[in-house]
């Protein structure tokens, strides 16, 4: 399992971009919005949060599609799914390594964007902590979605679909999350939703992929 | 230890392919799968290694001693020879890489990307994986697809080796592997019969 | 009644057989039950002392969003029993439901858009209630395109049974989420079992009728589009077995 880890990690090191795909996207997200709304400071700074959680959902969304399909492409997953590694501690490698690459560079960089956003400053540790929280669900979640459209020729267009609405209860209360911090207010509620969410998907949601890739395999 | 299905069926696209067949396999022995393009031995051997449920019938074997090598070696073109050999090592929990090198002699490009080998080398490093499984019931398909002479002996001998040490394979090829004593089996007889149009139930057909 | 016999409806077979007897009744009931609702509704009732006319558009509104949910419920309920018990006909059910569903949803929500106009002074509000329902348009999206984008007819209803199972936990959970994250305009729901408190029975008893149609209508075209789908099913494995001789 951990070779498997650290060749998933190697190789998204190797094949360029596997780590900064995502990141260069969310940035250039950060950048197309205040053309898109207008520069002021206080409107930005009032949308930084959702502005922020929706670039990180998309970047996530971005790198999906590869979770499964370079291994669905050259026989390993056949392979994989023949070894001594049971099918549900795969997917959730792959989660992991997806998360590695694509949800910690995002969540580190998350401040950093803030600032471009200007981000008032008692949000930016509601922010980061909700990033933190959220995003291994959005990778979990993601690699379910990935292992449902695994074999599919045109599945890009399709993976958003059926992964998008399962991202909304993550979205809704992490952006509400980091909104609140923003505000000064209390963010216990949707801190303790969001983790709530994260642990249900991770302890349950491995189990759905794990079956659903058994199916594609067939 | 050895692989034995009886009373087989199996299907490809929810049809039935091949019905009700028989083979064992023991320690030490090979057999080789014939039949014509199309007629299920890709399913069949899918369907052995456990990567679909068959229709009918039982297949006992320990799915911990059998190992599958497809149409596809699984390797990763950024990755080197030595690195994805280590890999599958480590996956299946053994760490002697060196034999499987040896074997298909691969020693030259050992630190070579497998994206930079050819055809035919990458076959051999794909079928080089199957020793470092250390698992005795080989499951090939098409195991020779792009080798030449002199490497298909290498994969003959390998193989050869691999039964006297007690291991087995069960092979789909149509080349002559210079095996004298693999058995053969035909799967075109075991071809599923359609059944009346008029009759159809759970499954439709 | 013995529960057992109740499976051999899952026989396709079996299935077109009885359908072809039980489809002319559930259709004639379900077009009596809409007439007879819907123009009871529309001109025999009284109008609401605030609403005015636009009160009427609720023997629309009112089935079409219980079928919405329910319509889901059923898909969710045929996806187990595929699951479980792997009767083809439950999951083509499913599949020729999930359109329906998308169907209803969208009537809710437009109905609801031209009831709110009027009376919130708004076509579309982000309201949890008007939320709720467009996620759950955007699951019956996805659900169908999924059912459609694979070829293999058994993965297709294996995975999408699943995509089933799990929509249906994430659909739960976006409710909550939605209702959280906003409180909204929506009154409260038309029908509970202290319904007295919300609907006089003059609207009540055409509402009933209506929704008893809705019903049927879609017993009815489930039933037809499930024949449809048995026999496509058939088409393609028929074709499929002579492709290979």
């Amino acid at each position: 399992m951990i070779a498997l880890l650290t060749r998933d990690l190697k190789l998204a090191m190797r094949a360029g971009g596997g780590f900064g795909l995502g990141l260069a996207f969310f940035l250039i997200v950060v950048t197309l919005v205040p053309f898109g709304v207008g520069p002021q400071s206080d409107l930005l700074s009032k949308i930084a949060p959702g502005i922020l959680w929706l670039g990180a959902l998309l970047a996530c969304l971005l790198s999906l599609d590869r979770v499964f399909a370079l291994d669905w492409e050259d026989g390993s997953l056949d392979l994989l799914a023949t070894s001594p590694l049971p099918m549900e501690g795969i997917v959730t490698i792959k989660a992991l390594a997806h998360w590695l690459t694509t949800g910690l560079p995002l969540v580190l960089a998350a401040p950093l964007f803030g600032l471009l956003l200007s981000l008032p400053t008692p949000g930016y540790a509601p922010l980061v902590l909700s990033l933190l929280l959220g995003t291994p669900a959005l990778s979990v979640i993601g690699t379910f979605g990935a292992a449902l459209t695994v074999g599919l020729k045109r599945g890009g267009l399709l993976l958003s679909l059926l992964v998008l609405p399962l991202y909304v209860p993550t979205l809704i209360f992490g952006a509400e999350m980091a909104r609140r911090g923003v505000e000064g207010l209390d963010t216990t509620t949707p801190l303790l939703m969001l983790a709530g969410i994260t642990c249900g998907t991770i302890a349950l949601l491995p189990f759905a992929s794990a079956a659903v890739l058994k199916v594609n395999l067939r | 230890m050895g692989l034995n299905v009886s009373n087989l069926t199996i299907a490809r696209g929810g049809i039935k392919v091949l019905e009700g067949l028989n083979l064992s396999l023991e320690a030490g022995q090979a057999l080789v799968l014939r039949g014509p393009n199309g007629v299920g031995k890709t399913t069949l051997l899918r369907t052995i290694a456990g990567l679909q449920p068959p229709i009918e019938g039982t297949i006992k074997a320990d799915p911990e001693t059998m190992v599958y090598a497809g149409h596809a070696d699984g390797l990763k073109p950024t990755l080197t020879v030595e690195e994805n050999l280590t890999f599958w090592a480590s996956v299946f929990a053994t760490s002697d890489i060196d034999a499987a090198i040896d074997a298909f002699h691969l020693d030259a490009l050992r630190t070579r990307p497998a994206g930079a080998l050819s055809a035919g080398q990458k076959r051999r490093l794909g079928l080089a994986r199957l020793l470092v499984t250390g698992r005795p019931i080989w499951i090939l398909d098409e195991p020779t697809v792009s080798l030449d002479v002199d490497a298909v002996r290498m994969f003959a001998d390998t193989v050869r080796h691999h039964l006297g040490q007690g291991g087995s394979a069960l092979i789909a090829t149509h080349i002559d592997l210079g095996l004298p004593d693999a058995g053969i089996l035909d799967v075109g007889p075991y071809r599923a019969r359609a059944m009346n149009p008029d009759d159809f139930d759970e499954a439709f057909l | 009644m013995n529960l057992n016999a109740l499976w051999q409806y899952a026989n396709p077979k079996k299935f077109i057989q009885t359908t072809e007897k039980v489809l002319p009744l559930f259709s004639v009931l379900a077009v009596v039950c809409l007439v007879v609702g819907l123009i009871w509704g529309f001109f025999f009732t009284p109008e609401d002392y605030r609403q005015g006319s636009t009160v009427k558009i609720i023997y629309l509104h009112v089935p079409a969003a219980l079928m919405a949910i329910n319509v889901w419920l059923m898909m969710l309920v045929t996806s187990l029993i595929w699951i479980v018990r792997r009767h083809h006909v439950s999951a083509l059910a499913a599949r020729a439901a999930a359109p329906i569903g998308a169907v209803m949803t969208v009537i809710a929500l437009a109905t609801g858009a031209i009831w709110g106009q009027p009376m919130w002074g708004t076509w579309w509000a982000w309201d949890p209630r008007l939320t709720s329902f467009l996620i759950l348009f955007l699951f019956y999206l996805g659900y169908i395109a999924l059912w459609e984008a694979i070829e293999n007819d058994d993965t297709a209803a294996d995975l999408t049974s699943i995509l089933c199972l799990v929509g249906s936990v994430f659909a739960l959970l976006s409710r909550y989420a939605v209702n959280f994250w906003n409180q909204g305009l929506h009154q409260g729901a038309s029908l509970s079992l202290d319904k007295e408190e919300n609907v006089a029975d003059v609207f009540w008893y055409p509402l009933l009728v209506c929704i008893a149609g809705f019903v049927l209508f879609f017993i009815a075209l489930v039933l037809l589009r499930t024949r449809t789908e048995i026999r496509a099913r058939r088409m393609r494995a028929l074709l499929a077995r002579e492709r290979m001789g």
